[in-house]
């Protein structure tokens, strides 16, 4: 069953001109929720009465897969719900995502993460798989009830303590071992809470320092990711590293990968493209779990994203209602926004700057997210027969990010007033549009 | 001059206006009537949301001997401790018309947050493990007054360098003013990064106290806290004391005219002696009366000073 299979679909539609990777400029004919063909006799296929969308000069991607989302719902519909986080994924280029764990109450039986899967549907924007989590509670003492939830209607597959570590290697072996059997993955926080604790809010080193914030190691991170790949090969499990931040766990997975180990890692835009410098004014809006890092530990998670090393984008979308981040620095909520945001800070910092390709951007944020997450019908490509999950890119189009502007309920936006180049066009999730320049399913 | 926030956004010759005011306003604290009618009419709000006693009753000396309104707020029991968010607290005040705020308080960098909320005017009266900067402007007042210009000469800050606000401003401050510095603690107590910060900031660091002594012409120790000691920083007191202490020995390797500072509260027998805290070189009891001069002239340049309608 698809998430969103009682939502109305949209007319057939023709798009035409549009770059499609890998097999040049073309013309995609969308009928129904499938891709009903690709190439230059695609038009000759549409039905009567097929809508034409002229995108000459825009590339066609498979819909993206965010492995690292935040809806807050159930439990802080204040600072997200399910429906707006959808919104805004749609609007960022999205057809699926995956919804972490940490709300309220923890996404830790079948009862909630089919609520949370139910409240995806009945949203309809893109499909929401809940990720579930580990440990009871994320108490990092007892497992939760994993085969449960991964024989629910959510069939879920990704799980996931995010937030919190799963420290102890005993039950991190444990969990390993138990996910195997439904082909599960384990994706870890990867934060030593010796090393860093509950008041490390900034990476450590001189800038720390100076401005008298506790630090957080980057030593606290690699320490778990070098445990965590040793794990995977005892057990023979995949785990997934959630968010890597520092180059010294990029060295872990070269070396890890080059031995055959199964781990696979994201990175997030703002541990891309943003650096530590940004805390020099105590902003909240910049304090993030793992911290920004030295622009060192930004460059080498570009080349790794840029040579596969790490395999995928992914968001860590957190939204924050005002309250939770109005505090002083140390007393602020982590996290930021990032679902309308992904896609152009990946093709201002990656592709404008000639770091990678758009079939890399496909790679990372479509195709190689969904195998992760055993997702089957998204991350297919653009092909005849392949499920109608698309986004359009209009690579060369400038936005200025508004705040005040996002779907999001929340406006922690680490982008405001920044000039990105790339904006998403349109997104379509199983043949019908999501979003359009701007506007979501019902306001178009 | 709006806010004093910290020691970097000031520069030699900000701080020398203020530390020569204060010498004028010294002179204020030797009468019988008390009392300058400067700042008549201004109304000062000390908020502390940590507990203070020298720094809170110092800023409330300064404010009333200059005739300005002043009104203590604690963190406890205001509506922070109620849940609410620190911008609508100190926008809630703001509203009322004050014309500074002082703040204490334990998290580095509000003071820095909350000028960028408020209208009115900000001290940073010491936040979290960041800076005090005006402890630091007392600090070289009285090295002034006791060793006269600063430049060139040769200063030891030691002790538990990591937690300390008044590190990281003094060592602005005294660098500013052309001092020559020397960080001294263990490995465990130095700040993340040092190496590279004393490169760029020009001070040195020593793991070796009785190597330094010799070469000072002040030495300011730095209260340890205790419960430092359960978190694996040194093994014990006695041997902390040993190493780091400036025990009764260790004053005889200073040079005769070093004198000897501590921002307090000391613990004897733990960074400093009783001989050490007690001895003639101390400096301990006239930072603390320099202290009122000091915040006198800060508020003079804030809320009086040439510019200070800005």
């Amino acid at each position: 069953m698809t998430p969103t299979a009682h939502q109305p679909t949209s007319p057939p539609l023709l798009i035409r001109g549009g770059d499609v990777l890998g097999q040049g400029v073309q013309d995609v004919l969308v009928v129904d929720s499938t891709i009903a063909a690709v190439g230059p006799d695609a038009a000759d296929e549409a039905p009567q009465g097929a809508q034409r969308l002229d995108a000459a000069g825009m590339v066609v991607l498979p819909g993206l897969v965010d492995l690292h989302t935040h809806l807050r719902e159930p439990g802080r519909e204040d600072a997200e719900t399910v429906e707006s986080g959808s919104q805004a994924a749609a609007l960022g280029g999205f057809t699926a995502v995956l919804a972490m764990a940490n709300t309220t109450p923890v996404t830790d039986t079948a009862e909630v993460a089919e609520t949370v899967w139910d409240l995806g549907r009945r949203a309809g924007y893109v499909d929401v798989h809940p990720v579930g989590a580990v440990t009871k509670g994320l108490a990092g003492e007892e497992l939760a009830e994993l085969g449960l939830m991964a024989r629910s209607r959510a069939r879920v597959r990704v799980f996931s303590d995010d937030g919190r570590c799963v420290d102890d290697p005993r039950l991190m072996r444990r969990a390993l071992e138990y996910v195997r059997v439904f082909d599960g993955v384990i994706s870890q926080h990867s934060q030593d809470p010796r090393l860093a604790d509950g008041v490390a809010c900034c990476h450590e080193g001189e800038l720390s320092g100076r401005l008298g914030l506790a630090g957080w190691p980057a030593v606290a991170e690699e320490t778990i990711v070098a445990r965590d790949v040793m794990l995977a090969k005892h057990t023979g499990s995949r785990v997934h590293v959630a968010h890597v931040s520092t180059a010294g766990s990029v060295e872990v997975l070269r070396w890890a990968k080059a031995q055959g180990i199964d781990v696979t890692a994201e990175v997030t835009p703002h541990h891309l493209m943003l650096t530590q410098d940004l805390l020099t004014g105590y902003d909240p809006t910049f304090k993030v779990n793992p911290p920004l890092r030295p622009a060192e530990d930004a460059q080498a998670l570009r080349e790794a994203l840029a040579d596969g090393t790490i395999d995928a984008v992914a968001t860590d979308h957190a939204p924050h209602a005002r309250q939770d981040k109005e505090h002083a620095f140390v007393d602020a909520a982590f996290g930021m926004l990032g679902l309308e945001t992904a896609l152009p800070v990946v093709s201002t910092l990656m592709v404008q700057e000639g770091r990678m390709s758009w079939t890399d951007v496909a790679r990372a944020m479509s195709t190689t997210p969904a195998r992760i997450a055993r997702l089957t019908d998204q991350g297919q490509g653009i092909r005849a027969g392949a499920p109608a999950n698309l986004t359009l890119v209009d690579p060369d189009r400038r936005v200025t990010v508004d705040r005040a502007r996002s779907r999001s309920l929340s406006r922690n936006n680490p982008w405001h007033g920044r000039e990105l180049t790339g904006a998403v066009h349109l997104t379509m999730l199983r043949g019908r549009v999501t979003a359009r320049e701007g506007l979501v399913w019902g306001e178009q | 001059m709006k806010h004093l926030l910290s020691i970097a956004d000031l520069d030699r010759e900000e701080i020398l206006a203020i530390l020569d005011t204060a010498i004028s306003m010294h002179e204020v604290q030797g009468r019988d009537v008390k009392k300058l009618p400067t700042l008549r009419g201004r109304t000062i709000i000390n908020f502390f949301f940590e507990d203070s006693t020298r720094t809170r009753a110092s800023f409330e000396i300064a404010g009333k001997w200059m005739s300005a309104d002043t009104i203590n707020l604690t963190g406890k029991g205001t509506s922070v401790s109620k849940g609410e968010s620190l911008r609508d607290t100190v926008l809630t005040i703001d509203a009322m018309g004050v014309d500074m705020m002082v703040i204490r308080h334990p998290a580095s960098g509000a003071p820095r947050q909350i000028a960028d909320w408020v209208d009115c005017s900000i001290v940073n009266a010491g936040d979290g493990t960041h800076e005090h900067p005006s402890q630091a402007l007392l600090d070289a007042y009285t090295l002034r007054r006791s060793l006269g210009d600063l430049d060139g000469r040769h200063v030891a800050i030691v002790g538990d360098l990591t937690h300390s606000r008044v590190l990281r401003s003094n060592l602005l401050c005294l660098r500013k003013l052309g001092a020559e510095v020397t960080l001294v603690a263990p490995p465990t107590l130095m700040p993340a990064g040092i190496a590279g910060w004393a490169s760029t900031d020009g001070f040195t660091v020593s793991y070796d106290l009785d190597a330094v002594l010799p070469t000072v012409d002040a030495v300011m120790m730095l209260r340890v806290q205790r419960e430092r000691m359960s978190g694996g920083y040194f093994p014990t007191a006695k041997e902390y004391a040993v190493t780091y202490g400036l025990t009764a020995r260790r004053l005889a390797l200073l040079q005769d005219h070093a004198v000897i500072a501590h921002p307090g509260p000391m613990n004897r027998g733990l960074e400093i002696s009783a001989e050490a805290a007690d001895a003639a070189r101390s400096l301990v009891l006239d930072q603390v009366s320099a202290g009122v001069a000091v915040r006198m002239s800060i508020l003079y340049h804030l809320l009086a000073g040439e510019g200070s309608a800005q």
